[in-house]
């Protein structure tokens, strides 16, 4: 997907509540402010269709925060705007975020008329009590009811969020989680380990002792586990901690692992384009008011240097476990990965980190645990 | 003695009508030896210059009219009595500085000093004072006051008459106060006095008088009181010196002996020489001669410190200046030599000129071996300036290529640390610092081992000797228990304790050199919550049973962690060592073994656990640039960090292994 592709993402900031460990750029009681950024939005598009330029859109993502909390007739209103606006490719796989809280029939049936052809909603566990613990405003029911409902209004294409390494958790009850999202039939999963990122409720709860998360043992365990659970229902494990039916891999997200580009709308929201990479306010009024100024809200812009564009499709590459394919490598570069990084690739190899084969290089399961060591490797 | 005598028959009376119980004893006791030891201060200093004086030896002669207007002096103190804070304030008075020129502290000029607040290099200032219309010239000598440079300072007090001697109001005498006090009275200079910091409200300027009479033996009734801080008293101080500080002496016209009390490199000029005219003249095109290395040079010019360079058409006796004459390196002139002329030269040097010995040593390494050149040309830099730094390329396995560097003292290695960091902007790597140790092989050959890696095979040792320093160490009383205890935990031997007074005592302590050498003033500045203080010099060699601490990581013997320690201190430090280890090494993809070993036998073990997870779950598109920086920042960290075998070891480790307590 070069030259003529590229995936558009945009942002919507806005929750009913905020989860106890998330550090995305989403808030909670602003909803005052709703109205104002859809049109923001839209006068982002306007201003972004010379970047776009005549390039087809192959994927299009509504992330969050909560997308889902607008009204259905608002989003496709936007689709359509953009649609207008840009060229949306026939077969774009057009993903929306939701939150099953704020899922019904009618909205699903909305969103699926207006474009929308793929699903992904934050489960996030199977067992209620976690749920809580993490300050979730649903239940495991309400994200079956959800799904159900999806079915019904057409969804052929449904990914479940879930994450393991949790307070209090034990590998059985992570299997269980995995169970019950096996159960539903969803084409897509993808499993994260629980991060705790400073700055979040958890963070403080984890620093002053009166939460405990998994030892590193234990938490390696649940990953290794899920993954043979997984693969054994039928999915693959493509990325890291993702895993898809074949055929329903995630196409946006395949952008970034494959470091391709792709142009992202919102406050808070990332783009890359022509060896440029650059971050929208992610505070919603200064995200608005720079729209209203400039036309658009870029914070910072960076410009990646070839040496750091052959590092970055390393590194996002290796998160695959098909690894980074040498011939797009060279096409992309000028020369193979042995001109760039040969004795590095035989130190790797010699270590069991890695594996080469005569089309691409990837990590081994030990290699992929240990993923931030290996990469330092690559780096000069 | 007559007043000894006196007291020992009051005491003996006392005693008999049954006036005195135990405690008055112990207390008769220590006034007793303290009157004793002032005594035998006073009476033999007083002595001294009676001798000299009544007999007119070949040094002492009278002082010219030109002379009588001079006075040589320098200040000595304990660290932060205000010694540096009188010198500013006393070139102010004279109207040496104008209030623009004037920085915090100006004769410390290097960043560094300013921020240790001692003074690494010595200097001379000449100053103008006009005393009942009367001009007089006060040459102001300034000295560094740390134990590693005692040679430079008593070279620089041989260059003065006088000193004036600082002690802080609320502090009173110090270690180090009575080290420079002795050494100033061994050169026979006229001490003066003063009580600084009154303006404190802790001050107790009686008390410390009194303290200076009982301890050193000084009259201090008249000693000024100032406050070297707010500019009180500073002119008591100049008259005091014009008043009690003898003139120079020497004859003009006999062969010139001027001694070097120090120098330094200029870009301009050369190696310019600090010099104190003891006999003779010297001026512009005169050939002079060094004595110690018979090496003959041109003047080209000569001057006094104003503070600034400024030439002078001639210096004579009694006179202290500068000399340049085409001197390329500083090692032409040494700190204590003489300087005399080509073709007429003195018959004998002056006395005190001795060859400058290293003390400690360390293994000095580049973090980045491909700048191993920058650190030698850096070295080599440094030593321009600095005479007593010694270096020799050495490698260690572990480490790669550097040098094995002498220094005076710890502060000496410390100072130059710093400056290669800083000043030449060099990452090192720094092994342990290490003494001298003589072993005597089986053969009868003699060796000076400095690096535990040269030490033979101890099948071959006869035994061996390590260097042993005597201690001084003052401190409030209640931490004498403490004191003790820290100095026997040091293999030290105790050789006395006096009292000051009823809450200060000072305790000496024989301590081999390498037990002192790394954190001991920390620890017992932590074991006396600050109060203590502390001096020592080095008394000789003794024999010891020491062996070699070997530290192997992954089954490979470290050469740069290798230790000689006392066989007594093996295993705990050998324990102590692989636990640092192990917190300081980072978790790596496989599991080390750490272990310390004499010879063959492993006397402790740790393990550091293979690292099991080291993954980002999630990256999508705004997680790119982030990761990517945090890659690049460990990336960097790794490069402080030394690859030793299989293992990545962060260079911290090489020297924070010794710290313990």
């Amino acid at each position: 997907m070069r030259e003529g592709t590229i995936g558009l993402y945009v942002h919507f900031p806005f929750c009913l509540r905020k989860c106890l460990y998330c550090d995305f750029p989403s808030y909670a009681q602003k909803d005052h402010l709703m109205d104002e950024y859809l049109k923001a939005i839209k006068v982002e598009v306007d201003h972004a269709k010379a970047k776009i330029n005549s390039r087809r859109i192959k994927t299009v993502f509504l992330g969050g925060g909560t997308p889902t909390l607008y009204h259905e007739e608002e989003l496709a209103q936007l689709l359509d705007y953009i649609k207008h606006s840009c060229l949306i490719s026939d077969d774009a796989e057009i993903t929306i975020e939701a939150n099953p809280e704020t899922l019904n029939p009618r909205k699903l049936k909305v969103l699926m008329e207006a474009g929308i052809n793929r699903l992904s909603i934050g489960m996030q566990a199977g067992q209620d009590r976690h749920l809580r613990a993490l300050g979730r405003i649903h239940n495991i029911a309400d994200v079956e009811r959800g799904v159900d409902w999806a079915r019904k209004a057409g969804f052929e294409n449904i990914n479940l969020d879930l994450m393991f390494g949790l307070p209090n958790q034990s590998v059985d009850e992570w299997l269980e989680s995995l169970g019950c999202a096996v159960k539903m039939g969803v084409e897509h999963i993808s499993a994260y380990a629980l991060i705790i990122e400073e700055g979040t409720t958890l963070y403080e709860l984890v620093e002053k002792g009166r939460l405990r998360i998994p030892p590193e043992d234990v938490e390696r365990d649940m990953y290794h586990r899920g993954v043979q659970f997984l693969k054994s229902q039928g999915y693959i494990h493509y990325e890291i901690s993702n895993f898809a039916i074949p055929g329903k891999e995630c196409r946006h997200n395949l952008l970034y692992w494959q470091n391709k580009e792709y142009i992202g709308l919102g406050s808070g929201a990332h783009s890359y384009l022509q060896g440029h990479r650059w971050s929208n306010y992610a505070d919603i009024c200064k995200y608005i008011d720079r729209i209203y100024e400039y036309g658009n809200g870029i914070e910072q812009c960076e410009e990646i240097s070839l040496s750091n564009q052959r590092f970055e499709t390393i590194m996002m590459g290796l998160r695959l476990n098909s690894g980074v394919s040498k011939k797009i490598f060279r096409e992309r570069f000028g020369h193979g990965l042995e001109y760039y990084y040969g004795d590095v690739l035989e130190n790797l190899k010699a270590m069991g980190m890695l594996i080469e084969t005569e089309t691409s290089i990837y990590l081994t399961a030990k290699g992929m645990d240990l993923q931030n060591s290996v990469l330092l490797h690559f780096m000069e | 003695m007559l007043f000894c005598s006196l007291l020992i028959i009051i005491w003996m009376m006392d005693f008999a009508i049954g006036k005195m119980n135990f405690i008055h004893i112990v207390h008769y006791r220590t006034e007793f030896v303290k009157l004793i030891t002032a005594s035998t201060a006073v009476i033999s200093y007083r002595l001294n210059k009676f001798y000299a004086t009544i007999f007119k030896g070949e040094t002492i002669g009278m002082s010219n009219a030109r002379q009588d207007k001079i006075r040589n002096f320098c200040i000595i103190a304990h660290i932060d009595h205000g010694k540096s804070t009188l010198a500013d304030r006393i070139l102010e008075i004279a109207g040496v500085l104008t209030e623009r020129d004037m920085e915090k502290q100006v004769l410390d000029d290097m960043d560094l000093e300013r921020e240790r607040g001692i003074t690494i290099k010595s200097k001379a200032v000449r100053l103008s004072y006009k005393d009942d219309g009367e001009e007089y010239i006060l040459n102001l000598i300034d000295t560094p006051g740390h134990v590693d440079f005692a040679y430079e300072v008593s070279r620089s007090l041989a260059a003065c008459e006088g000193a004036i001697l600082v002690v802080d109001a609320s502090q009173g005498i110090e270690a180090q106060t009575l080290a420079n006090v002795y050494l100033a009275l061994e050169h026979d200079l006229e001490i003066v006095p003063v009580i600084n910091k009154i303006d404190l409200p802790s001050a107790r300027p009686d008390w410390v008088k009194k303290e200076i009479e009982d301890v050193i033996g000084l009259v201090a009734e008249d000693a000024p009181l100032i406050s070297a801080k707010n500019g009180i008293g500073i002119e008591e101080v100049i008259e005091k010196i014009i008043s009690s500080i003898p003139a120079p002496t020497g004859d003009e016209d006999a062969p010139l002996k001027a001694l070097i009390f120090d120098s330094f490199y200029d870009n301009y000029k050369g190696v310019i020489a600090y010099i104190r005219i003891k006999e003779g003249k010297l001026k512009v095109g005169d050939k002079i001669k060094m004595m110690a290395t018979g090496k003959e040079f041109e003047v080209t010019d000569v001057g006094v410190f104003k503070p600034f360079l400024t030439s002078v058409p001639e210096l004579r006796a009694g006179e202290v200046g500068y000399v340049a004459a085409s001197i390329k390196n500083v090692r032409d002139t040494r700190v204590g030599d003489t300087i005399t002329h080509a073709d007429n030269p003195a018959e004998e040097p002056l006395p005190g000129y001795r060859k400058v010995n290293p003390m400690v040593y360390c293994g000095v390494y580049p973090a980045d071996g491909a700048r191993y050149e920058e650190l030698r040309e850096a070295l080599h830099k440094l030593q321009i300036n600095d005479a007593s730094l010694s270096f020799e390329p050495e490698t260690s396995v572990a480490l790669g290529f550097g040098f094995r560097c002498g220094f005076l003292g710890l502060l000496h290695m410390d100072i130059v640390q710093e400056r290669l960091e800083r000043e030449y902007d060099l990452d090192l790597v720094t092994t342990a610092p290490s003494v001298i140790y003589k072993v005597v092989m089986h053969d009868g050959t003699k060796l000076d081992i400095s690096n535990p890696t040269n030490l033979p095979d101890p099948a071959e040792i006869d035994y061996m000797e390590e260097p042993i320093v005597n201690a001084q160490i003052m401190a409030p009383t209640e931490y004498v228990g403490a004191i003790m205890e820290l100095c026997q935990e040091r293999r030290g031997t105790y050789k006395g304790m006096e009292y000051m007074e009823e809450t200060r005592v000072l305790i000496t302590y024989e301590l081999p050199l390498n037990e002192i050498i790394y954190d001991f003033f920390d620890a017992l500045k932590s074991r006396t919550r600050g109060y203590a203080s502390f001096d020592y010099e080095l008394i000789g060699y003794q024999q010891s049973d020491l062996v070699k601490l070997d530290i192997l990581l992954n089954g490979e013997v470290v050469d740069a962690l290798s230790l000689i320690v006392h066989k007594d201190k093996a295993y705990t430090r050998g324990r102590g060592i692989a636990e640092k280890l192990k917190e300081l090494i980072p978790r790596q993809m496989f599991e080390i073994p750490i272990q310390a070993a004499i010879g063959n036998k492993i006397i402790a073990r740790e393990t550091i656990k293979a690292l099991r997870k080291d993954v980002l779950a999630k990256c999508y598109g705004g997680d790119i640039s982030r990761k990517r920086k945090l890659l690049e920042k460990q990336k960097e960290g790794k490069k402080r960090m030394r690859q030793v075998g299989s293992v990545e070891v962060p260079q911290e480790a090489f020297m924070s292994v010794l710290k313990f307590d």
